[in-house]
């Protein structure tokens, strides 16, 4: 787990140190970081007030068709941002750069705003709002006062997490032709030139998406606001919008046609058009599709099966024998949630070549990159699973005579086996979107969905690439949707 | 004048009616409580002269001025009242002092000594100012959301069964401290609860609502000794009714002549006498013991009169050490009882 970050850390180190500050101290690593830090800023600074206004539309007022948009809300997050931005830029070629990737990143990472933000809504206590009102405060003022501070934690932990998620994102800001860290380890590691320079950069990159991760920590660990409210309550009052209807109709459906509608509509055009210029000299055909869906499915069903049985011994061991040790195990794992794709991926082709070259592009670094990138999301739904089937239940059926084995297979599995299965899931359409570690460590030979389209939209191949996408749509939306419906409540 | 006056107030949710045309006249300086069963339209009723509701009829008037009726409506933020909801519902981001001033201006908002005079008011110390709420007990909570309801000096408190949430042995004292600080405060206050010790101990005027209406608003023993009907004197407390034949101001029933606290026309009459008025005699009535429990200052028995009547009593813990289920024993009633016309029931 901590092996590739240790190395990269290392690599870096390696450097002399003035040699280390001039690689720095280039107009390059300016740049790259005014365009990183520039574009998380404002996409953060986009994506707030828009995550707060649809979650507030949705659970506070009157609009029609609230639950319809609060799905429409929380589905970008099943759509890669690489297919999102590869819709874009095959609508024009004007999207490129920082405007483009803010429009893709924003679209893209609104959810992780509006999902905190609606759930805290949800769960404020409406008396609240109306002892507010009763002591002479109007609406807006109310909001001001004290909704706004209640939604503190939620909305500043999705903002770093849209922060987090724009630091690391790749393939996306690769198609726009936007610099940032990511795509520049990318291109360096193309032209070959992996080595100290590259471990510099990722180290720097790395400092900034740790700190985010701490931040997001942080705030979400500040628990002094806890609710003060016991027992049932009524459900909130909503707000009449009146004539404020329309507009807010409005902008929820120009921000579905944003988010939903272009990706999915650019797919479907590009699908239509199979004999025009932009196809490739491979050209689709039916064997390469299932080819490379098979490659994605079996890759996907290996990173699930392999990260949730690393998440089954530390998600038992944290929930059952809570510990310094156990509270650093996890930790550590979640360090995962804050690495790059990237930075993993280059550590360990670093690593196969220099330590373990049999190891090297082939099946099981890629499923080991997947379980160290993915671990932290398996280990949320796993420890859940096992708070479930608490101890006390496992006293019982040992009373009632049972060993211990009979106790896991009837009492500890059949209560934690929704939870296994809603991090297997997670894992799973992970893996089927992730597009990073799969075109740095795939074993040659091997194509995937997300590499497929990544070779053909970078060639400019845009109707080559739609089947391979919309495939790769279907299966992440498809498997969303059953993940949402299966274990919606177990996520809660 | 009135600090509160409903008149004719109906609220349907779907096809149920919750309120149907209540009138209530609330006087100032007075706490009224509003006495129903879960559900009955207590909270309803509440919500509507705060105004996070609108009724489907009647009017509401606060301290003379008019803020619901006919195409009128105005918003909470400017009926001039308090409210102290269920668990408080004290806002989880401020101070206990924050809390308090929440409701005052700018320059109000600032000043401590204010913040100091209301906690002492409710009966908490100076020192719990800069606490966040979420250090102090359930009661005490309550107690800062009292004082946060009287710092701008509403016109009108309203109470929402605010010590429901709270258990046994702090709701007596929050209860004191709150009825304490309420008449210090000069307040006039509405408290909706389901409690009927609770009505009966803080109301100065107890009504209790019914069927969407208040069937009767009366001070607390006027209301427990004389309650309109058998179903609102087994709503107030504990309640043995009995078939009886009224005459000439009194009442011949299974338990003897008995007087009658008020005249009814001479016939058959249900009549309803409260178990603490039932005695364990040398005397009176013939009854044998079935059941007793015992509650260390005093027990309830039940019993069954000779032609098989049911009837409990209360009786002193030490007379109650003497009986045992079977024992037979006789019964006499202390004082005037109720007669109610026999159709009533």
């Amino acid at each position: 787990m901590l092996l590739p970050l240790l190395f990269t850390v290392a690599q870096a180190a390696g450097a002399p140190l003035p040699e280390a500050v001039q690689l720095l101290w280039r107009p390059l690593v300016g740049a790259l970081l005014v365009n990183t830090i520039g574009l998380m800023l404002a996409t953060v600074a986009v994506t707030a007030p828009v995550g707060v206004l649809c979650a507030w539309l949705v659970e506070r007022t009157d609009l029609p068709g609230r639950r319809l948009f609060a799905v429409l809300a929380a589905v970008p997050l099943a759509i890669p941002p690489f297919i999102t931005s590869y819709a874009w830029i095959s609508l024009s070629s004007a999207l490129q750069g920082f405007w483009g990737a803010l429009v893709v990143v924003g679209s893209a990472y609104m959810p992780l705003v509006y999902l905190p933000v609606a759930a805290a809504l949800r769960g404020m206590d409406p008396a609240i709002e109306e002892s507010g009102r009763v002591l002479g405060l109007g609406p807006s003022a109310c909001f001001l006062r004290l909704v706004l501070p209640q939604l503190r934690p939620a909305l500043l932990g999705g903002m770093l997490l849209v922060a987090l998620n724009v630091l690391v994102e790749f393939g996306a800001f690769a198609l726009l032709r936007f610099r940032t860290f990511t795509t520049e380890l990318y291109a360096q590691y193309r032209t070959g030139l992996v080595g100290p320079d590259s471990a510099l950069l990722a180290v720097v990159l790395l400092a900034f998406c740790l700190l985010c991760l701490a931040l997001e920590q942080a705030v979400r660990g500040g628990g002094a606001q806890a609710s003060l409210t016991r027992g049932a309550r009524r459900p909130p009052a909503r707000y009449r919008l009146g004539l404020a209807r329309l507009p807010a109709l409005l902008v929820f459906g120009a921000l579905a046609a944003a988010t939903l509608g272009v990706p999915i509509g650019t797919i479907l055009f590009w699908l239509t058009r199979h004999d025009d210029d932009a196809t490739t000299a491979a050209g689709v055909s039916a064997a390469r599709l299932l080819d490379a869906t098979l490659g994605s499915l079996s890759l996907a069903l290996a990173g699930a099966a392999t990260t949730v049985l690393l998440a089954l011994p530390l998600g038992f061991v944290t929930v059952r024998y809570p510990g310094r040790l156990a509270t650093l195990l996890e930790r550590t794992a979640y360090l995962g949630q804050g690495v790059p794709g990237i930075v993993v991926a280059l550590a360990l082709v670093s690593l196969a070549i220099r330590l373990i070259q049999p190891l090297y592009q082939t099946a099981p670094l890629l499923i080991m990159a997947y379980a160290i990138l993915f671990l932290p999301l398996a280990l949320v739904s796993v420890r859940s699973a096992f708070a479930q089937a608490q101890a006390r239940l496992e006293e019982a059926g040992r009373v009632l005579g049972l060993p211990p084995l009979a106790v896991a297979l009837r009492i500890v599995l059949p209560l934690a086996a929704p939870g296994l299965g809603a991090a297997a899931a997670l894992v799973f359409v992970a893996v089927v979107t992730e597009l990073t570690t799969t075109l740095l460590l795939s074993p040659i030979g091997t194509e995937t969905l997300a590499t497929t389209v990544w070779a053909d939209t970078t060639t400019l191949a845009f109707a080559a690439a739609a089947p391979y996408a919309a495939t790769m749509m279907a299966l992440s939306l498809g498997s969303t949707w059953v993940l949402a419906r299966r274990f919606g409540r177990v996520l809660g | 004048m009135s600090a509160l006056l409903v008149s004719g107030l109906s609220k349907s949710f779907g096809d149920t009616a919750v309120l149907r045309g209540l009138e209530l006249d609330v006087p100032e300086r007075s706490l009224v409580a509003v006495l129903g069963a879960s559900g009955g339209g207590k909270t309803t009723l509440l919500r509507l002269v705060c105004g996070f509701e609108r009724p489907d009829a009647g009017r509401i008037a606060i301290g003379g001025t008019d803020v619901e009726g006919p195409g009128l409506h105005r918003r909470p933020e400017r009926r001039r009242i308090g409210y102290v909801a269920q668990d408080g519902a004290l806002f989880p981001h401020l101070s206990v002092a924050a809390n308090i001033l929440f409701g005052l201006d700018r320059p109000g908002r600032r000043d401590r000594i204010r913040a100091e005079r209301l906690l002492e008011l409710v009966g908490l110390p100076a020192a719990y100012a800069a606490r966040p709420p979420q250090a102090l007990s359930g009661g005490e909570q309550q107690r800062v959301a009292l004082a946060r309801a009287l710092a701008p000096a509403p016109r009108l408190v309203l109470l929402d069964e605010p010590f429901s949430a709270l258990d046994a042995a702090l709701r007596a004292g929050t209860r004191r401290a709150v009825a304490a600080a309420l008449a210090a405060a000069g307040a006039t206050a509405l408290l909706v609860t389901h409690d009927q010790s609770e009505a009966l101990s803080m109301g100065d005027q107890v009504g209790v609502l019914r069927d969407g209406r208040l069937v009767q608003v009366a001070p607390p023993a006027e209301l427990y000794r004389h309650p309109v009907d058998a179903a609102l004197a087994c709503f107030v407390g504990e309640a043995v009714l009995l078939d009886g034949e009224a005459r000439a101001g009194a009442v011949t029933c299974p338990l003897g002549r008995l007087a009658l606290s008020r005249v009814v026309a001479d016939g058959p009459v249900r009549v309803m006498v409260r178990p603490e008025q039932i005695a364990v005699g040398p005397d009176g009535a013939a009854a044998r013991v079935v059941t007793v429990s015992y509650y260390g200052h005093d027990a309830s028995l039940g019993l069954v009169l000779a032609d098989g009547t049911a009837v409990s009593a209360r009786v002193g813990g030490a007379q109650a050490l003497g009986l045992r289920p079977g024992a037979e024993t006789w019964l006499v009633v202390a004082g005037p009882v109720v007669a109610f016309p026999a159709r009533d029931l």
